[in-house]
């Protein structure tokens, strides 16, 4: 490992290329590590101003915007977008930017792969969208993408499933490159139990992508054959069951919902640390509770579909083992109160953003237990108080840890501190404009909304448009966050040391770094067993 | 508009800060309904936001009491404690017991939920691209439902009918699903065409209804009253506007209906075995109405670019048997309207016969259930 590093020495001592090419060609992760997080932004920007449409469009009861199948089209492709466009490539960018750092690496192991994984992105973001602007418009069966509905898309529906290919493709090559690197470029004396929960929980997601991947390739592959080739893998009529697609996606999708919330889980355990100014409590708990999340992802999936009219075994066997989830899932809470717990602590942004993390994700967490029962799902199933729970985990779990993430390592990354005032104002409109969104999104299903419709019964406005409000000041906060990131890379602002928080050096390896990181060999000149020994 | 809502949200909120509701069929929470499932979910769902409450109040006031009495002003040396095995065993330990407390009565509701044996009468209920079609198997009787003309009307893209004027805006059919109260009703479910779900919130549970595949389910409603609800599978552009309207009566009605519906049934054939252009015009209004308005629209002016116009179209006034023929097999995104067993060459040949001399459509011609014998 050191070695490698030494031999290269001398022939890069260079800086990047310059111009378009340096972004084409690079083999560097903190290049690719911000190409991932750029193309998520914009990513993030595109289905956001989807769920903008749709929200937009269920301000008040009526039809005033758009026609009900654009509006399928919207909630499909801001499904799709937001999760393999916009918070997996967020989460694969910090992974290349702080992996090799946190693990005392000069790279990622596979450069050249990496350069690939990202790139195969932006092709299939792009071929995603345009089917848009294809005769009958885009795939509008939502993300789940369940037959025989989907069947009935022309033009689109091929384009959409070669795009979710590519999509697995680049996840794929990033998780190999992922594991790669975590098993061999590790420091010396940085034995497994001592890495920093960032990369185990990486290490895990990586492992759970490689694992599921193919198990939506292979459904959506059968949708092709069924649709262009005649089998009748989900048709009855020729002996196929619709039900069957349902399962594989699950045990894709399932697994899933953990690959995004699990790197943000990693986040949240080096930030809280750092703001409290204390280890984190449990760190072998710690990873074992992921690895058991982990695990019991792929044991679940059926409850997503506990109204298909599985058999009662059946039901009562997925609503046990999803309860499970919530115990390694309350250890991980659990341990972020007791480091928190009589520690010194400061609410910089990022710790406002773990905080707010916190806050979401529970709140998430409990309507998932009352989710996990069967009978009260019969109705919670398909209606708003599902739409409310996984934006809860997702964007109050998923998104705020990106935004802890982002605001914690971005003065590393650029050497100048962003701003902490409009980071906090940022962090404070974005809190409250999405439980402004979300959260009458519980009582919107309770009181018997289903979801998916453009246009509902009046007795559901008051609490849709108060929705829609909090929808657009979500949305429109996250141009302030653009407008910080922007400065603070511009150099716009403090110079920042090696440490940037208060005692981070004890809460990881990257802190050792000058700030921002040396474009080549971030770890030249600095004796890495002393730092190891140090944490 | 806009700022006619915003006011309207403004007193919405004054009002919810007052302790009052804005309106009288406002709902929060999930209605306990008229049967013993729907009061067993709510009794579940109660019972698990509690345990809930109970959670947050134990972590969150954890958590606050630390952002609070543990910042860096007020506690400035952090304590270096980690790792302990008695707490990390007990704070495991607590939630399984918390869960095993919420399994035992999921485990016992569930089963009484799933339960279906023992019952007095079945219904069959197929979903449709964008309607629902009920069946009694034990009476003969069966008839499509789908959304009443004036949501329809309100609810196209631009209509500027407001629909806080339309009575029951979205959640009104023309011909609701009679059922007598205190019987024990077994619901068969399946679907025509894509995977829909049928859910009436005040009875509790929703079943999927799946292509080639019947799901059972079933209510006793013990209160008359009208229940309403909604398709809660997504079905394709008409998912939002295919309502389920549930009319529960007494015995006594419910036989009283019966005989009515064999009646008028009855007569109704009597009156269609003469086939008469203002017999032909009136059934296939209501079939059009049915199966064909979600598409070609209430005046037959279509969706431009998406579904044709009939209104002045040279396909639909041409020559009736190229007619006859796009009904029965299909075309494009239109279904084979002739492989549906629940729809007749009567329904057909009134359809097409209504089709051709409305919307300023004037061919004048009477097309027979015959003809569409004769193309099929």
């Amino acid at each position: 490992m050191a070695t490698v590093a030494d031999t290269h020495g001398a022939e890069h001592e260079h800086g990047p290329a310059k111009g378009i090419l340096r972004w084409i060609t690079t083999t560097n992760h903190k290049d690719i590590g911000t190409l991932y997080l750029t193309f998520a932004m914009i990513m993030f920007l595109v289905g956001g101003t989807m769920a903008l449409i749709i929200r937009a469009e269920l301000y008040q009861p009526g039809l005033q915007l758009v026609d009900p199948h654009f509006f399928n089209q919207m909630t499909t492709l801001h499904a799709l977008i937001m999760v393999f466009g916009a918070v997996m490539p967020a989460f694969a960018g910090f992974a290349n930017w702080m992996i090799p750092p946190m693990i005392g690496a000069p790279d990622m192991a596979l450069p050249r792969l990496n350069n690939w994984s990202f790139w195969i992105l932006p092709f299939a973001a792009t071929l995603l969208s345009a089917t848009l602007f294809m005769d009958g418009g885009a795939v509008a069966s939502g993300w789940t993408l369940y037959p025989p509905l989907v069947l009935q898309f022309g033009n689109a529906l091929p384009f959409t499933i070669f795009s979710v290919h590519l999509l697995g493709i680049s996840s794929i090559l990033a998780s190999i490159n992922i594991i790669v690197t975590i098993f061999n470029l590790r420091a010396p004396g940085l034995t497994m139990m001592k890495m920093p929960m960032f990369c185990w929980t990486w290490l895990i997601t990586a492992f759970l992508l490689i694992l599921v991947m193919p198990v939506l390739a292979g459904a959506v592959t059968m949708l092709l054959f069924d649709k262009f080739f005649d089998t009748s893998f989900f048709d009855a009529a020729g002996g196929g069951d619709p039900v069957l697609f349902q399962h594989l996606f699950w045990f894709f999708g399932h697994p899933e919902v953990y690959i995004i919330i699990l790197p943000a889980f990693g986040i949240i355990s080096q930030v809280i640390p750092t703001f409290s100014r204390k280890p984190l409590f449990g760190k072998n708990s710690m990873i074992f509770a992921t690895a058991v999340i982990g695990f019991l992802s792929f044991i679940v999936w059926a409850h997503h579909q506990f109204t298909v009219g599985m058999p009662v075994p059946a039901e009562l066997y997925f609503m046990y083992a999803t309860m499970l989830i919530a115990v390694p899932t309350g250890v991980k809470v659990f341990n972020w109160l007791a480091t928190m717990w009589k520690g010194s602590l400061t609410f910089e942004t990022p710790m406002l953003h773990a905080l707010g993390f916190l806050v979401l994700f529970v709140l998430g967490g409990f309507t998932g237990i009352m989710m996990s029962q069967v009978p009260a799902d019969l109705y919670y199933h398909d209606n708003y108080f599902i739409v409310a729970h996984f934006h809860y985990t997702l964007v109050g779990g998923g998104v705020f840890g990106i935004f802890a993430g982002l605001f914690y390592w971005l003065p590393k990354w650029t050497g100048t501190m962003y701003d902490e005032k409009l980071g906090k104002l940022h962090f404070w409109l974005s809190f409250l404009g999405f439980n402004l969104l979300f959260m009458p999104q519980h009582f919107l299903g309770l009181a018997g909304m289903p979801r998916r419709i453009p246009d509902y019964a009046v007795q559901f406005t008051e609490f849709n448009q108060m929705s829609t409000v909090g929808a657009f000041i979500f949305g429109f906060t996250q141009l302030l966050l653009i407008y910080i990131v922007y400065k603070c890379v511009k150099g716009e602002g403090e110079k920042v040391g090696d440490e940037v928080w208060e005692g981070a050096k004890s809460h990881g390896l990257e802190w050792n770094l000058p700030s921002p990181m040396p474009y080549h060999h971030s770890f030249e000149g600095i004796d890495i067993q002393k730092a190891v020994a140090d944490e | 508009m806009i700022l006619h809502n915003l006011k309207r949200l403004f007193v919405f909120l004054v009002l919810v800060s007052l302790g009052e509701a804005a309106r009288a069929d406002y709902a929060v929470n999930i209605p306990v309904g008229p049967t013993e499932t729907s009061r067993l979910i709510y009794g579940f769902h109660m019972y698990a936001i509690w345990v809930c409450v109970g959670i947050a109040v134990v972590v969150f006031g954890v958590m606050f009491y630390s952002i609070i009495h543990h910042r860096k002003s007020k506690n400035p040396v952090p304590a270096t404690f980690h790792e302990n095995t008695t707490l990390e065993i007990v704070w495991t330990v607590i939630p399984v017991l918390i869960l095993i407390g919420l399994a035992v009565p999921a485990t016992k509701a569930l089963i009484k939920i799933e339960d279906t044996s023992g019952a007095e009468m079945t219904i069959k209920v197929t979903g449709y691209q964008w309607k629902w079609h009920y069946e009694y198997p034990e009476e003969g009787i069966q008839f499509f439902s789908s959304l009443d003309e004036a949501s329809n009307r309100a609810r196209q893209l631009g209509s500027g009918i407001d629909p806080e004027t339309v009575p029951h805006y979205l959640l009104e059919v023309d011909h609701p699903l009679v059922v007598p109260v205190n019987t024990k009703i077994r619901f068969l479910i399946t679907a025509a065409d894509v995977i829909h779900a049928w859910w009436v919130p005040a009875f509790g549970w929703k079943k999927d209804a799946i292509p080639g595949f019947m799901n059972a389910a079933w209510v006793e409603i013990e209160k008359p009253g009208v229940y309403r609800g909604q398709c809660a599978e997504l079905c394709g552009r008409d998912h939002g506007y295919m309502p389920i309207v549930v009319k529960a009566v007494t015995k006594d009605e419910y036989r009283a209906w019966v005989a009515q519906w064999k009646q008028e049934h009855a007569a109704r054939k009597a009156e269609e075995a003469q086939w008469t252009m203002e017999v032909a015009l009136k059934r296939g209004r209501e079939v059009y109405n049915t199966h064909c308005v979600s598409c070609h629209q209430v005046d037959g002016s279509g969706v431009p670019g998406t579904f044709p116009a009939l209104a002045g179209s040279a396909v639909a006034t041409g020559e009736v048997d190229r007619v006859i023929d796009i009904v029965l097999e299909g075309k494009g995104a239109m279904p084979a309207f002739g492989k549906d067993e629940n729809i007749s060459d009567a329904d057909l040949a009134a359809v097409i016969t209504y089709v051709r001399n409305a919307f300023g459509n004037q061919v004048g011609d009477l097309v027979k259930p015959d003809d569409i014998a004769d193309v099929r």
